[in-house]
């Protein structure tokens, strides 16, 4: 009934080493073919010498039609331009598009629209299958030949590989690249070698100042101080500031000093954070270091120290994007946050927040989790300048909504303070505050004042990009802008 | 209700951004600078900017002052006639020594006025003296015109003059501090600290605002924003001395209702002096509480 199928010697042989004899022949190897789709993370932000480097082979070895799928784009990667126009790649996936290759795309360089997701989004569509990764090219600062990999340590140190991670687990061929081989086994494996097909060793992955962006500096920009002092207000004298409560912020100059202000009034009132989340900080680091936020959740190191704080805090933990993010899992991070800072290109009298063009309509930012911690945070606080420079920040209508305003519930500007009037409940709480909370068509109407009328920005007709919201509908189309 | 003077915010005046955002820090007064802070070849862009600036940006009630350039300058007049032509509120004059120079000033303002008919009268001056002779002659300027708001001290210039340097004590400038405010007080206007450069040096800036309060001025030129706090801080009376003054009011208040010409509060008797204190300390709670929690 049962016969027997064992043939002696049939797996006895194990290949201990996964390295490639270089990056054409991973390529070769990894079965890479026309009209396929490869991945890259972001984590080695401007300094990042990966995707170029493969891009660069894979031209050069005639590829054609090729789906890119980044977790960002930073301006490193203006090459690009060369091999959209080559039509080696025909489709691009990223969460943010910068510098020479955003004017381009803008313009109207490629057929297909780029699709821009949030980073819970990105996570969300790997994982339903939306993008479907055939070979992740995944830098990484050091790994064993045998696929083990972290961000912690390396020639240019990282942190977190959080976006990474998603890759490695879900793409069909997975090469890792680097330029520190370490001997076997490299710990801890943020990425481990049961996922990985391939591992090459480079020259180098990037420019170590810019892989970790350096310490950040406390921002002396007295409007920055400002607008960061009154999203503290709000903190503290909202209902969620409480012993074990928990808080995210951006990378901008005034969501970084929001968590020194926090810390004033954590030590006086004695209130500890459970946890911070998403892009860590030096200011949350040192604030973890003191004993004052128990738990680091860590998907993008933003600094040095940050990177650094992950290899000596057990509490500082790594995690990958859909654990941070994804709305379609089983529990996201996101949904456990309290209050999250976040920044704004643009905001309109409808809390409707654009993060991805600029004033002149082409892509400029990125999406990033945006929407993510919007969407779940019970407290979410926009922290923008009313006017930079002569372009005001309060506008009627946002050229393009990335989170929608019903998922925004302040708005802290230097001029003032405006509460979404959906939430009744914050109205009522900042009643008889001595901060100045003023209605947000107002905020609009001063800085109508101060600048004067906005000229609308001319679109033309054809779509040049897509915003998916993180459940994968789609929120807002960017029209091309010559 | 006497307006508080505790910051006066220097904006150097040809810098567009700056001018614009300059009331959002709470600062008592801004003062936009025509005078040390911009450069030869920028002092006509400068004053136009500033009037520019005046004619488009609503700075609420935040009062706005320009220090305009001497009148020994090609620049003075020019400002003068730009500035009272803008609305200015208070025309800063620099490097006074006489009460001469104050006259002159007014002179011209009060042609201005006229020429545009702007009531006579409503622009107001302060002078910044910045000399020994200056200082001598503090009250005779203090008193040269109705206009005066106000004297201030500008450090820099006198401590050169008298041949010493600024330290961190300040005891070089006790003498001519003591006599600006006793000026300042005896002409019933304000009188105004000068200016501490290091603005990285909190505890140094907190040091120098303590002993100008003690000395009796009613506040402090500052050069960034991160100042405006600490000197607000530093004029916050405590909650003791508003529960004091609070009393003292009420007492008042009661020995008025009774019709008694006597008052008195714990045994103790309140006169003139003890009434004009604690209203002065309701006058700075009041404020220094206000919208910047």
């Amino acid at each position: 009934m049962y016969k027997k199928t064992y043939i002696e010697g049939n797996n006895t042989e194990r290949k201990r080493s996964k390295l490639a004899d270089n990056l054409e022949a991973a390529i070769q190897a990894s079965g890479l073919k026309n009209g396929m789709t490869i991945s890259f993370h972001h984590h080695f932000r401007s300094g990042d010498y990966v995707l170029n480097d493969v891009m660069a082979t894979i031209a050069k070895m005639g590829y054609k039609d090729l789906k890119l799928a980044a977790s960002s784009l930073a301006t490193i990667h203006t090459p690009l331009i060369e091999y959209i126009k080559q039509g080696v790649i025909t489709e691009i996936h990223t969460s943010g598009l910068r510098g020479e290759l955003a004017q381009e795309i803008s313009g109207g360089l490629m057929e297909k629209p780029v699709v821009i997701r949030s980073h819970g989004g990105r996570a969300r569509a790997i994982e339903a299958g939306d993008i479907e990764i055939d070979v992740a090219f995944l830098g990484v600062p050091s790994a064993d030949a045998y696929g083990n990999a972290n961000g912690q340590s390396g020639k240019g140190i990282c942190g977190s590989l959080g976006y990474a991670q998603v890759d490695a687990l879900y793409a069909k061929h997975v090469v890792l690249i680097t330029d520190c081989l370490k001997p076997y086994p490299n710990m801890p494996a943020s990425i481990n070698q049961k996922n990985v097909d391939q591992v090459v060793l480079v020259e180098s992955i990037g420019e170590a100042e810019k892989i970790a962006s350096g310490a950040t500096r406390f921002t002396k920009n007295p409007k920055e101080l400002l607008i960061a002092k009154n999203a503290s207000e709000i903190i503290v004298h909202s209902p969620y500031f409480k012993d074990g409560f928990s808080f995210q912020t951006g990378s901008g100059g005034s969501s970084l000093a929001v968590t020194r202000f926090l810390r004033e009034a954590m030590v006086a009132q004695n209130i500890k954070a459970s946890f911070a989340l998403g892009g860590i900080t030096k200011p949350m680091v040192a604030l973890h270091e003191e004993g004052l936020i128990e738990h680091l959740f860590d998907v993008q190191s933003f600094d040095l120290d940050a990177a650094l704080s992950m290899k000596e805090n057990p509490n500082h933990h790594e995690i990958d994007a859909s654990l941070y993010a994804n709305p379609h899992n089983k529990g996201a991070m996101t949904n456990q946050l309290n209050v999250v800072i976040l920044s704004a290109l643009e905001i309109d009298t409808h809390f409707n927040v654009n993060v991805i063009t600029g004033s002149d309509g082409k892509f400029m930012g990125a999406s990033g989790g945006h929407c993510d911690t919007a969407a779940c945070a019970d407290l979410t606080i926009v922290v923008a300048p009313l006017i930079r420079g002569r372009i005001p920040s309060i506008v009627d209508a946002v050229d393009t909504i990335v989170t929608p305003g019903s998922s925004v519930d302040v708005l802290v500007t230097e001029r003032g303070i405006a509460i979404n009037p959906r939430r009744d409940d914050l109205i009522a709480c900042f009643k008889d505050s001595k901060l100045n909370i003023i209605p947000i068509e107002d905020l609009e109407k001063t800085a109508r004042k101060i600048v004067g009328e906005k000229k609308r920005i001319q679109h033309g007709e054809r779509v040049v990009g897509i915003i998916e919201y993180r459940d994968g509908s789609i929120i807002d189309v960017v029209k091309e802008v010559k | 209700m006497e307006r508080l003077r505790r910051t006066m915010m220097y904006v150097p005046g040809n810098n567009p951004a700056m001018l614009a955002d300059a009331n959002v820090y709470g600062a008592d007064s801004i003062m936009f600078d025509l005078e040390d802070s911009v450069a030869l070849s920028e002092k006509d862009a400068a004053r136009w900017l500033v009037y520019e600036t005046l004619q488009t940006i609503d700075f609420e009630d935040t009062e706005i002052v320009v220090r305009i350039n001497g009148l020994d300058t090609p620049f003075g007049r020019a400002d003068i006639e730009a500035m009272v032509r803008a609305g200015v509120d208070v025309l800063r004059l620099p490097k006074t020594d006489t009460a001469e120079d104050v006259k002159t000033v007014e002179a011209i303002v009060a042609s201005v006025e006229a020429k545009i008919g702007r009531p006579i009268g409503s622009t107001k001056m302060m002078a910044a003296i910045e000399s020994p002779l200056g200082i001598i002659k503090a009250f005779e300027i203090a008193t040269a015109s109705d206009r005066l708001i106000g004297i201030a001290i500008g450090a820099e210039d006198f401590v050169t003059n008298m041949k010493t340097k600024r330290s961190p004590e300040g005891i070089e400038l006790l003498s001519a501090r003591s006599q600006l405010v006793v000026a300042a007080r005896a002409a019933g206007i304000a009188a105004l600290d000068t200016v501490y450069s290091d603005v990285n040096n909190e505890e140094g800036f907190k040091a120098e605002v303590d002993l100008i309060k003690q000395l009796g001025f009613d506040g402090k030129s500052v050069i960034n924003p991160r100042q405006i706090g600490l000197v607000h801080e530093a004029f916050q009376p405590s909650e003791k001395e508003i529960q004091e003054a609070l009393q003292v009011i009420m007492a008042i208040d009661e020995a008025n209702a009774k019709g008694s010409g006597v008052i008195s509060l714990n045994g103790k008797m309140i006169d003139k002096p003890i009434v004009e204190r604690a209203q002065r300390v309701l006058e700075l709670a009041g404020i220094s509480g206000g919208q910047h929690v």
